[in-house]
């Protein structure tokens, strides 16, 4: 049941953009993100989709592998389309039956929120598929590093985020292996409604609970022994560098930002 | 230079303040440097106990225990303490951090501020030491229980630790990763590690230096594995058994065999019976 359950979704191929330094990535992302926001036209859309295609090839990733990131969250781009429709006033009506109006103002208004949504989560997916989840707790540490002095944790998260990643495999070998030991003695995981399915499951939980605390327990030792005292003059044995790569990954972002901006003062 | 590395005052240890037994109850004990010390006893005899008192995870009740010339009582001297004599627990799985093997043995010397190239340099040493090289870049929950507990190790050689303590690594273990685990302990010993192997099986404590047996919180034999199997009966009365070479020469001897009595390695009785 949990044999194909990969961790992230990284897609390990060898390509330039799995090999850009995560900040550069994840700061890309962000400003893409943004720069999703700011557009108001179809046309310049048109120019966003074929920067993230260039993007998505030059990654190697298959294109399905980015659309399943969409699958999940299809309804909400849905809805959210919907609404758009229904709720945006307008002038000129193109259809009207009882209270529903839609104008055109609102079918414009839900097509760039339904563009908006789905060229964000590919840009997204391309991050988590094509860096490592390492890489990217790495990442995420040193670009929070700076806010340290205002109280972000940020060693705290990212060794939070590393002992989950390192957990979750253990877990799960573990789930299933109190599965089939209460699944032995009669336990039943998989008939019944919502509810009584729900109520099942607590014969698997409570054992689960206690193993994971007392690992807990047992690893906060372990930590200990090894010298492990916070993230205070800690060093780290990999170093994030920048190289050629990321300048001209950089280089190529700003243009395609700095068009985005022209085309709104336009 | 210091030559106990390890020096163990009389030492009691109880793990609640109510409690009226106690777990250690006056232990002395002192360990050379270099030497491997294999310490046995049945479950609650204090041996886990005395292990986490070494390691500063525990703090004695009374007595006093120096690693190296230092309190263990002595905070400003803990990380000291804690760098000199490594310590690897019984769970393989609960005693690894990162999602990389790598990742995992530059926690310690990630923690103690090294140098990031030196902390590569010490990696790749303790990898190699303990023939885990090739596995470097692969998740800890794909190795099997004996290689994990080679990664813990070798997380404690990049700490530099002269003194290996192991708590029962081999318990979790099948049969073939406790050789494992056996033989990397040897090989680290002959470089002029100290190791305090803390175990139940006799077959892993015939290859020790020196065997201390525990029963309740005490030190009860000390000695070479070979005067302290050949007390027999002693062993049995602290609910222990002997390595099955010397359960098999003790019946041969009663069945009128003209052997010695104090066999404990099966190399040493096979040559005895095929002259």
């Amino acid at each position: 049941m949990f044999k194909n359950l990969t961790i992230g979704q990284h897609y390990p191929v060898e390509s330039p953009v799995h090999s850009l330094d995560p900040r550069v990535k994840i700061i890309m992302t962000f400003a893409f993100i943004i720069s999703l926001f700011l557009i108001e036209s179809f046309v310049t859309y048109l120019y966003v989709i074929a920067f993230l295609a260039v993007a998505i090839i030059s990654s190697k990733v298959p294109f399905k592998f980015v659309l399943r990131g969409l699958r999940p969250i299809f309804f909400i781009i849905l809805i959210t389309f919907i609404i758009n429709i229904l709720m945006t006033p307008g002038n000129v009506i193109i259809f009207e039956l009882g209270f529903i109006k839609i104008t055109d103002a609102g079918l414009r208004q839900a097509g760039f929120m339904a563009l908006r949504l789905t060229l964000l989560i590919m840009g997204t997916s391309l991050l988590t598929l094509t860096t490592s989840p390492i890489l990217l707790t790495d990442g995420i540490e040193n670009l929070l590093n700076p806010f340290k002095k205002i109280g972000v944790p940020a060693h705290e998260l990212a060794m939070m985020m590393t002992i989950a990643l390192r957990f979750i495999p253990t877990l799960m070998e573990e789930t299933e292996k109190i599965m089939k030991a209460q699944k032995s003695r009669g336990a039943d995981f998989e008939s019944g409604n919502v509810i009584n399915r729900a109520k099942n499951l607590i014969p698997l939980l409570v054992p689960l609970f206690i193993s994971a605390f007392r690992r807990a327990d047992e690893l906060a030792m372990a930590m200990e022994a090894r010298c492990y005292r916070g993230g205070e003059n800690r060093t780290r044995m990999r170093q994030l560098k920048m190289e050629m790569g990321d300048y001209v990954a950089i280089f190529i972002f700003v243009i395609y930002f700095a068009m985005i901006i022209v085309s709104k003062i336009w | 230079m210091e030559d106990n590395i390890i020096k163990i005052e009389n030492v009691k240890f109880k793990y609640g303040k109510e409690d009226n037994k106690y777990a250690v109850d006056g232990v002395s004990l002192n360990i050379k440097k270099g030497q491997f010390t294999a310490i046995i006893g049945h479950n609650g005899s204090g041996k886990s106990t005395l292990a986490k008192l070494i390691n500063s995870i525990l703090l004695p009740t009374e007595g006093k225990i120096f690693v190296k010339g230092m309190d263990t009582s002595d905070d400003s001297k803990l990380w000291d303490i804690r760098q000199t004599a490594g310590m690897v627990f019984q769970n393989p799985d609960n005693q690894l951090v990162a999602t990389i093997v790598e990742e995992d043995i530059a926690f310690g010397p990630e923690n103690q501020g090294v140098e990031p190239s030196e902390i590569r340099k010490r990696v790749d040493a303790a990898l190699n030491t303990v023939g885990m090289y090739e596995y470097r870049r692969r998740p800890p929950h794909l190795l099997s229980g004996g290689q994990k507990q080679r990664i813990a190790i070798a997380g404690i050689l990049a700490l530099n630790s002269d003194c290996i303590i192991l708590d029962e690594p081999t318990a979790m273990l099948d049969p073939s990763g406790r050789v494992e685990v056996m033989e990397t302990l040897k090989k680290l010993n002959k470089i002029g590690k100290t190791i305090v192997l803390i175990t139940h099986y006799m077959d892993e404590a015939v290859q020790a230096d020196r065997v201390v047996v525990m029963d309740k919180g005490n030190i009860r034999l000390d000695g070479t594995p070979k005067e302290v199997f050949s007390n027999l009966d002693a062993i049995k009365k602290f609910g222990l058994d002997v390595p099955q070479v010397t359960e098999l020469a003790q019946v041969l001897i009663k069945e009128g065999v003209d052997l010695p009595s104090d066999i404990i390695y099966v190399k040493e009785l096979v040559d005895l019976l095929c002259q």
